[in-house]
């Protein structure tokens, strides 16, 4: 059934049933709440959890920070899991290099390589960073911290570099473009059929592959090691 | 009926015979501890059992400690941002029990008071709101089974067979009953101003996770769930309340969920850019592939629920889904692809739920490549692993769906394996 047609029986519905509350309902749907249930925000509670970052810049705090001044925060709060260098210690996320590598046997998508918008760096650092500290820094140290991570990745060049709501969305990343659509229902059609096949539909087949030859499945109390998939 | 099933059956009824002989011939083969079984009365019929609220809380029998969620450590750097699998193996019908359900976190479990959780909704909306649980709870209320799905379940076997398990290369999903209130009830009632096309769905764990939602989307079948089961949401499925995103990816469906905000553009977050975007052989990258492309796997016998019984009548268990609709049909090979055979599909048949199916069979004790392969309604046709990555190459990660093989050897072990 399309949307509209079950748009039409639900109103349908509330149309047989003759009570006034229902009715009462459905006139206020175009105009205004149907409930009345909940409240609204006050301005200092939106400003307070309003903290999400478009690619142009909508939702950028006033405030600052140099690749400098990140540099140092970046030492204290983000090397010990990323790296000095943003090259990732055991298996934290690496964020920088890896350029280049997105069609080789064994692509590294970081910030530099891989992410389309720096605002999403800013976005993401002050949802979840630092890691077990969420939110601990102020919007300058954001600025300052991201501002560094983009150095990192070769994005800006110069140490006196200063991030702000103006520069960051003036930022064009180097795989901007790396992006396409979901394009399954096209580039995968051969996918749909009318009936599958049912007889002799591929020759013989041979076991080509074993995990249990890989190991690294977990069993209580053995110590696996990986070959890695990241 | 075929030639080959009249075969199979004539040679079930003679295999099923000779089991019976056997089971005379010795009686005590099946183990455990004589002094329980016949002719004896075991103990636990000699004397009082537990009294009633002895278990406020019921749990599994102390023989199930098995059917555990278990995690593979070596996947990523720490437990909080990591993922634990459910154990499919041991599960059947379509219903995933609540402590059994696959976790994926990003910044831990967040063990939220609801008293002090509110979920704001603002932006491109006539009336921003905000709402503690027990105002979402007065809205009307909707009950829908639905499966999720990690768009990175099966992620660890693009380049070939590597865990020997159901649970590792397919237990990031799980199907239970929520009951919530529709998304589209809360943004009728915010009023959704004509310019609002996107939604910024926000959680309130220490990821404070953050994705973009199409409001065609949001709007057509999308919940703000508090129960599951029947029950308060667990904590580590996102209690109080999280988002429901029927068939689309698991990554969207935001747990702790406190915030929805509409605009006129996606955010491209980092979830949905860095990470959950697909990448080609030629280096690009699909982005915004939201839905769960159809998929089955046997989850009996397979590596961790190896054959014991040895030759006869057996029973292949496993599910279908779809993220596009329901399951048409699912098929059974037992050569590694070459000849299918229908199976039968048993309980509710729903959209975007798991779906169970079966297929029995006399086993002749010989080598088995097993496998299923499901059709969903809209004729998309589960591609084997070979078809997938001839478009999509190895690197991609996410929205593995190929067809898997079970090598079920001649003692019942069974064995994940790639065939050609």
């Amino acid at each position: 059934m399309s949307k509209s047609l079950k748009f039409v029986a639900a109103a349908l519905f509330a149309c047989a049933l003759s009570a006034p509350a229902l009715a009462q309902q459905k006139a206020d749907a175009k105009s205004g709440p149907r409930y009345h249930i909940g409240r609204a925000p006050t301005a200092d509670e939106i400003r307070g959890w309003d903290i999400d970052v478009r690619p142009d810049g909508q939702g950028l705090p006033e405030g600052k920070g140099t690749v400098a001044q990140g540099e140092k925060l970046f030492m204290d709060n983000c090397a010990t899991c990323h790296g000095e260098f943003g090259e990732g210690n055991g298996r934290w996320p690496v964020l920088a290099g890896g350029k280049g590598s997105l069609t080789s046997d064994n692509p590294v998508k970081t910030v530099g390589s891989y992410w389309p918008y720096a605002s999403t760096v800013f976005d993401y650092v002050r949802h979840a960073m630092p890691y077990g500290n969420t939110g601990s820094l102020s919007v300058d140290e954001y600025y300052a911290l991201v501002a560094y991570v983009l150095y990192l990745n070769d994005v800006v060049t110069d140490q006196n570099f200063e991030l702000n709501k103006k520069t960051l969305a003036a930022i064009k990343m180097p795989n901007e473009q790396g992006f396409v659509m979901d394009d399954r229902a096209t580039s995968e059609k051969s996918f749909w059929q009318k009936d599958p096949c049912m007889k002799d539909c591929i020759a013989p087949v041979k076991i080509t592959g074993r995990a249990a030859a890989i190991d690294v499945t977990p069993e209580d109390g053995k110590e696996k090691k990986s070959r890695g998939v990241e | 009926m075929s030639k080959t099933d009249s075969q199979s059956r004539r040679s079930f009824l003679a295999a099923g015979a000779g089991v019976a002989a056997t089971m005379l011939a010795r009686p005590a083969a099946a183990g455990g501890n004589p002094a329980n079984q016949p002719p004896n009365v075991p103990e636990w019929t000699k004397s009082l059992g537990e009294g009633v609220a002895v278990r406020p809380y019921g749990k599994p029998s102390k023989f199930e400690k098995d059917v555990v969620r278990r995690d593979v450590e070596w996947l990523t750097a720490s437990r909080e941002s990591s993922v634990s699998f459910t154990p499919l193996h041991e599960l059947e019908g379509i219903i995933t029990p609540n402590g059994l359900c696959f976790e994926r976190h990003h910044g831990g479990i967040a063990e939220v008071d609801p008293a002090d959780h509110r979920l704001m909704i603002h932006g491109l909306v006539e009336r921003p709101l905000i709402l503690t649980l027990e105002e979402l709870k007065r809205y009307p209320r909707v009950n829908r089974i639905h499966f999720m799905e990690c768009a990175a379940n099966s992620g660890m076997e693009w380049r070939g067979a590597q865990l020997n398990g159901c649970q590792f290369t397919h237990g990031m999903i799980h199907c239970v009953q929520y009951t919530g209130v529709s998304l589209r009830t809360l943004l009728e009632e915010a009023g959704v101003k004509t310019n609002g096309k996107w939604l910024l769905v926000e959680g309130a764990d220490a990821a404070a996770m953050d994705r973009s939602l199409p409001i065609e989307k949001a709007l057509d079948d999308c919940i703000i769930a508090y129960k599951m089961n029947g029950e308060a949401l667990y904590p580590e499925q996102g209690y109080p309340m999280r988002l429901v995103v029927p068939g689309w990816q698991g990554n969207l469906w935001v747990k702790w969920l406190r915030r929805i905000k509409v605009g006129d553009q996606p955010w491209h977050t980092r979830e949905e850019t860095s990470k959950y975007t697909d990448l080609m052989p030629n280096g690009k990258a699909r982005r915004f592939t939201w839905s769960m492309d159809a998929k089955s796997v046997i989850t009996s016998p397979s590596p961790q629920a190896p054959i014991k019984h040895g030759k006869g009548f057996t029973i292949v268990s496993g599910l279908a889904w779809s993220g596009n609709g329901k399951v048409k049909r699912v098929d059974v090979s037992l050569d590694g692809g070459r000849n299918w055979w229908p199976a039968r599909l048993d309980g509710p048949v729903l959209d975007k739920a798991l779906t169970r199916f079966y297929y029995e069979f006399d086993w002749n004790g010989e080598p088995l490549l097993l496998q299923s392969r499901v059709q969903d309604e809209t004729g998309y046709v589960q591609p084997s692993k070979a078809e997938l990555r001839k478009i999509r190459g190895v690197n991609s990660i996410y929205h593995n769906n190929g067809i898997q093989t079970w090598h079920v050897q001649a003692n019942g072990e069974v064995e994940n394996v790639e065939v050609a």
